[in-house]
Formats: C-alpha cells, sequence, structure tokens
C-alpha cells in the first residue's frame, strides 16, 4: 500500500513539474522538425525520421531519468517532506521502492506522449507504422529504468550534483563496456586485465538495450535478445535498488 | 499505563573527527492520557529525542519504546500521530490531496478517508483551505494541516514537536485548545517546546531538558514546591520589640506594626518568628510559600 501511494504521489508531483512538460514540447518539436532536416538528404527520410526519433526519445527519457531521479530522494530529505512519510507504517525499502516506480510512471509516461507523436510523423513519412520501433523504445524503457535506478541509489548518499555526475559516468562506461573489456584484453598487465574485466562485469553494459541502428536499417532483432535485454534490465534494475535500499535503511535523518 | 518509555537514550553525531553528544542517557516515562510537556532551550536535544521515537534517526545506544513496543515498528506506528518542527509538505498537492495521501499511508480505504479528512479539516479549521495547494499555505496553516496529518490515522499517541513555534497569539490559543480536546478524547500527548507559558497552561506533567541530559521531571507543582523561594508572613499587632527582635533574622520587614510583611527565606526562620511573636506579642494573619516560577528554576537549571 504505502509503495503504491508513494509512487502514485511522486507521478503526481512529477506530472506538475513545469520542467516535465518543458521537456515533451521541445521533443515534439525536434521530431517534428526531422521532417525538414531529413529532405536535406536525399532517399533517406525514412530512415533519418526514424533515428532522429528514438535518439530523441532515448536523450530526453534520459534526461528526466537523471536530472529528476538524483534529487528525488535528496529532495526529499533536505526538505525534510520525508520526516512525515517514514514515521507512518512506511518502511525505509517501501519509500525508495514507491519513488522509483513512481519516476518510472513519468518517464513511461514521457515515452508513451512522445511514442505516439513519433508514430505520427513516421506514418505521415511513409504512410506505415514499424511495429520493430516499438521493440526499439521498449528496450529504451528498460535501459532509463536501469539508469533510474543507479540514480536514485545515488541519490541515497550524495548530493544531486555529485549523483548527476555519477550517474551520466556510468552511462557513459555502460554505451562503452565492451572497449573496457577489450582494452584489457590487448594489455600486458594481469592486474589491468582483472580490472578491465571486473569493471566490464560490474558496468551496466547499456549496448544491450541500444538497437537503433537495427531498427533504422529494417535489421530484424531475434526474441531471444530482447528477452534478454529485457531481464538484463530487470535484474540489474533490482540489484542496485536492492543494495540502495540497505544503504537507506541505516541512514539518519 | 506507559505510552512511552526510554531508557539510557544517548545519541552521539560525528562531524568530521569530532564527536557531538545531543543526548546523554535519557530516561523518560509518560503516562497514558497525560499531555507532557518536553522543555529545553535550542539544541537541548529535544528534536534529536522526538526523532528517535519515530525512528527518523538511530540512538547511539539506549532503547525506547511506544505502547509497549519498540519505537518504530510499523504496529508502534500505526497508534502513533507526528508533527515535526517546521513541517514541509509536497507544495503542489492541496490540503485534501495531502491528506488523502497520508491516509493512504495508513491504508484507510477510500469512504474512510474522505470521512477523517472532512473530520480533520474541520476539527483544525481548514475546510475553507481544503482545495488550494498547501505551498500557498500561510505559517498557522501549515500547522494546522501538520495537526491534522497527525491525526488521520486516530492515532493512542500524538508526538508535536514545537507545534507553536512561530504561531501567532490566536492560532497559539486555537492549538492549545485542540492538545486540550485531544486528551478529552483519551490521547496521550507528548509535546517539546521552550516556550514557558504554553507549559505552564496546559501540561500535567514536564520534563527539563539541557545539553542532552533531563535535569527535572514530573508535576510542574511538585517541581516548583522544591524551589521555595522565600515564606512571606503577614502579622498584626507586632510589639515594637518584637519587629527589632524580627528584622535581625528576616529578609525583609515592612508595615507598621499594625499591620506587617515579614520575608523570611525558610521555614525554620519561619518557626523562630512564631516564637519571637508568641513571646513579643503579635499574630499571624497569613503565612504564603513564594516558590520560583517555572521561568526562573528554567533559567536556573540553564545557568547551572
Amino acid at each position: 500500500m504505502g509503495i503504491v501511494a508513494i509512487a502514485l504521489n511522486t507521478f503526481r508531483e512529477g506530472a506538475k513539474d513545469k520542467i516535465f512538460y518543458a521537456i515533451v514540447v521541445f521533443a515534439i518539436i525536434i521530431m517534428g522538425s526531422s521532417r525538414f532536416i531529413a529532405t536535406l538528404s536525399v532517399g533517406q527520410i525514412d530512415k533519418i525520421t526514424k533515428d532522429l526519433g528514438l535518439a530523441t526519445i532515448s536523450l530526453l527519457g534520459l534526461l528526466i531519468a537523471i536530472f529528476v531521479g538524483t534529487k528525488l530522494v535528496y529532495e526529499e530529505i533536505s526538505r525534510r517532506t520525508i520526516y512525515t512519510i517514514i514515521s507512518k507504517p512506511v518502511t525505509r525499502s517501501q519509500f525508495i521502492l514507491g519513488k522509483y516506480f513512481g519516476l518510472l510512471l513519468i518517464i513511461g509516461m514521457t515515452l508513451t506522449i512522445l511514442t505516439v507523436f513519433f508514430s505520427l510523423v513516421v506514418y505521415l513519412n511513409s504512410n506505415t507504422l514499424d511495429a520493430h520501433l516499438l521493440k526499439a523504445i521498449g528496450l529504451a524503457f528498460f535501459e532509463l529504468a536501469l539508469i533510474t535506478s543507479v540514480a536514485i541509489f545515488f541519490s541515497t548518499f550524495t548530493s544531486p550534483i555529485s549523483s548527476a555526475l555519477f550517474t551520466m559516468g556510468i552511462w557513459v562506461a555502460g554505451h562503452f563496456s565492451g572497449d573496457l573489456k577489450g582494452l584489457g584484453q590487448i594489455s600486458d598487465s594481469s592486474l589491468s586485465r582483472g580490472v578491465s574485466t571486473f569493471l566490464y562485469y560490474l558496468v551496466p553494459n547499456l549496448s544491450n538495450f541500444d538497437i537503433r541502428g537495427e531498427v533504422v536499417h529494417g535489421v530484424g532483432i531475434p526474441h531471444t535478445f530482447f528477452l534478454f535485454s529485457v531481464c538484463y534490465g530487470l535484474i540489474y534494475s533490482a540489484a542496485v535498488i536492492l543494495i540502495a535500499t540497505l544503504i537507506f535503511r541505516k541512514r539518519d535523518f | 499505563m506507559e505510552v512511552i518509555r526510554t531508557e539510557g537514550l544517548t545519541k552521539i553525531y560525528k562531524s568530521g573527527l569530532r564527536k557531538i553528544r545531543a543526548l546523554a542517557g535519557i530516561d523518560l516515562l509518560v503516562g497514558q492520557g497525560e499531555i507532557f510537556g518536553f522543555l529545553g532551550p535550542n539544541a537541548a536535544g529535544k528534536t534529536t529525542t522526538i526523532k528517535i521515537l519515530m525512528h527518523l534517526t538511530f540512538p547511539s545506544s539506549g532503547k525506547a519504546w511506544i505502547l509497549g513496543s519498540e519505537a518504530g515498528s510499523a504496529a508502534v506506528k500505526q497508534k502513533t500521530g507526528y508533527l515535526p518542527e517546521h513541517p514541509a509538505f509536497y507544495p503542489n498537492l492541496t490540503g485534501i490531496e495531502l491528506l488523502s495521501f497520508y491516509g493512504r499511508l495508513f491504508g484507510l480505504g477510500a469512504r474512510k478517508n474522505r470521512e477523517r479528512i472532512h473530520e480533520l479539516l474541520s476539527l483544525v479549521g481548514l475546510r475553507d483551505a481544503a482545495k488550494l495547494a498547501v505551498g500557498s499555505y500561510s505559517k498557522g496553516m501549515l500547522q494546522r494541516i501538520g495537526m491534522a496529518q497527525s491525526l488521520i490515522n486516530d492515532p493512542e499517541v500524538v508526538i508535536l514537536d514545537e507545534p507553536l513555534a512561530g504561531v501567532d497569539p490566536v492560532g497559539r490559543k486555537s492549538l492549545r485548545d485542540l492538545i486540550l480536546r485531544l486528551k478529552k478524547m483519551g490521547k496521550s500527548v507528548f509535546f517539546s517546546t521552550h516556550i514557558l507559558q504554553d507549559v505552564e497552561l496546559i501540561c500535567d506533567r514536564v520534563a527539563i531538558l539541557i545539553k542532552g541530559g533531563i535535569v527535572s521531571v514530573g508535576r510542574l507543582d511538585q517541581i516548583l514546591a522544591e524551589e521555595i523561594e522565600s515564606i512571606e508572613i503577614t502579622a498584626k499587632n507586632v510589639s515594637s520589640d518584637a519587629v527589632k527582635a524580627i528584622g535581625e533574622i528576616a529578609l525583609n520587614v515592612i508595615g507598621s506594626s499594625d499591620k506587617c510583611m515579614i520575608v523570611v527565606k525558610d521555614e525554620e526562620t519561619l518557626e523562630k518568628i512564631q516564637a519571637i511573636l508568641g513571646l513579643h506579642g503579635g499574630k499571624i494573619a497569613s503565612i504564603i510559600p513564594r516558590a520560583k516560577t517555572l521561568e526562573e528554576h528554567f533559567i536556573e537549571k540553564i545557568r547551572e
């Protein structure tokens, strides 16, 4: 009950935030202008529209995940709104989970609005709707769920600026984790190989969620890959949130 | 039956290499149906104690119980109401939305939640402001919506941290009346304050906390009875010999032989005065012990 109430309240608070509307309007403008940008290249309208649309959705979802997620817990503590929540029959774990699911609702709503508009733009260009686009957006959502869990994890013990920097760092490292492993393999030092392998497995492998290239170029995505990526995102997110709740349980307010 | 009990409650904060002892072994007992005042100057440890009771902060050592169960358990929180100092709420929610949110945290059903919200908004006098965003509320209104959220679950124990601070005199009267009403409803109220007048007006028992330690605890009249400052004696038909003899042992003698007021420091001196009047002539009309006021007692304890 506590998790649901906190999640819905987080969603309601976030939905009233003007920054959220600014982000959605900005995304719609970018996607709308993709039609004009695409006319600059010959015969590539469809690909450019899809690429720009998917990139916009991912990027703006990322901005919400980082900049809202890193403030979510920190502000509750600094504004002391948490006092009247934790003093109710709500555990600290339920509080963290409620905030997490609330932000996922915000991200989900944002992606839904942008997907509707994006689908309209794609339809206007090609008179068809590509179901693979929904797979790409679906995986983008699970990537954002993972990044949100990381943002909330940092938010339980450090300031929003530090949390945002660390989370952004994890996002960058996550998209280059394959290179991390490769770097270790070419090294002569066993310590370097060990560290790079450790980091490869520690840092989330976000390339699992990036199928934009395949979708834009019409390459099929196997169901097994999709399911693996979804499960990977769920398990990684759950592990990070679990660690966040363990840290949060011991915190003095 | 005790509703709040603490044993050896200690809290040490670490700031870099420094350690700051906020609480030094607090032992408290609050009885059922009492209004208990937790009095102390700023930084005495009142809020720290309350935060430990509400499981917002963990003690370094010692324990706390509410209604016989360890403080912080879900069962205890279900029966406890809490108003923090300078309460902060989500500014974009209306009064109704805010109370509805807190009601859901207690697992209240939609219908029960609506009924409680309606009752509480009337009780705290916020029905007209119920649909306004909480961010637009004045200080007094915030305290009142804070009181309302502390009562949403119809608690047995209500813990209030400086509920009257920063509120205007009319608002303070209405909040004091509300606290008295809670007592009549059978609830126990524990509130912290540094405003002595509020304690004198409504508390059954008081504890005075200074620098993390309790220096006085008990009924107000008992605490102050231990602090007799002087005794004022009104005497009539006092002979001049008696006046002379009394003047040598009393703190002050005012008036004439027909009627004079004699101030002595203790009961031993009073007995001597009675002996003098019996020997030289004179009659005692009244004896009034003068106790310290709560303010004098409080300031003396701070200076110690």
